[in-house]
């Protein structure tokens, strides 16, 4: 499961979409609006989303190939909020089945780290105070 | 010619559009098409060095020359998750 998403993220799809019989752990990741930007003082109140869909999900469909390359066998979903995220809500889910367990911790780090340095989707800072701002991620590729 | 150009984030603020059909004279290339719609914004013209071009879906150096119905994405440093 690779998707981009326009309502509100929840685990339970992703979870369910990783689940089998030969798989010991479950690893799930959320990430979620935070408060403060790394660099500037102005309290956070939401994060506008957007991507291109056609890229975004082709690369979110190979950095799922790559995890498995490296750490499978394994099954992954990815989920990418587009549109607005409150403060505290998830904006990115990740879930990863494996046998055992240090493959689905590697994997999940794995593809949240290459999905912040590659996917196509950008980030508008809302500010408390009516302001925005876009800000790329430190990962991203020059 | 005619090319598809879908512009994000901030620089879809700095030119206006999201995605528009824009003329191009024969045998221009990404980055001419980028130098016109930049001529304007010292901002944007800032952002070349940071900017990516993706050419039909495919990732595409400032060199490749455009064809008829291409579809041209201009796309800044990502900021996803």
């Amino acid at each position: 499961m690779i998707a981009l998403c326009a309502e509100p993220l929840a685990l339970e799809p992703l979870i369910a979409a990783v689940r089998d019989d030969g798989h010991g752990a479950i690893v799930t990741f959320l990430g979620v609006t935070r408060v403060t930007s790394n660099g500037d003082p102005r309290p956070v109140a939401a994060l506008e989303y957007e991507a291109y869909a056609a890229l975004a999900l082709r690369e979110m469909e190979a950095i799922a190939a790559e995890a498995h390359a490296r750490f499978g066998p394994l099954r992954i979903a990815i989920a990418h909020r587009t549109g607005r995220v409150d403060l505290g809500e998830p904006s990115v889910a990740i879930a990863v089945g494996t046998p055992h367990r240090p493959q689905a911790f590697a994997a999940c780090a794995f593809a949240i780290d290459a999905l912040k340095a590659r996917v196509e989707i950008w980030k508008n800072e809302c500010y408390a105070d009516g302001a925005t701002a876009w800000r790329p991620n430190a990962e991203a590729a020059p | 010619m005619d090319v598809r150009v879908l512009a994000f984030a901030r620089l879809r603020e700095l030119f206006g559009f999201g995605e528009r059909n824009i003329t191009c004279a024969a045998g221009a290339t990404l980055e001419d098409l980028w130098s016109e719609l930049a001529a304007q914004s010292g901002e944007a013209q800032a952002l070349r060095a940071s900017t990516r071009f993706a050419r039909n879906g495919a990732l595409a150096p400032g060199t490749t020359e455009l064809c008829d119905g291409d579809e041209v994405a201009l796309l800044p440093p990502v900021g996803g998750g």
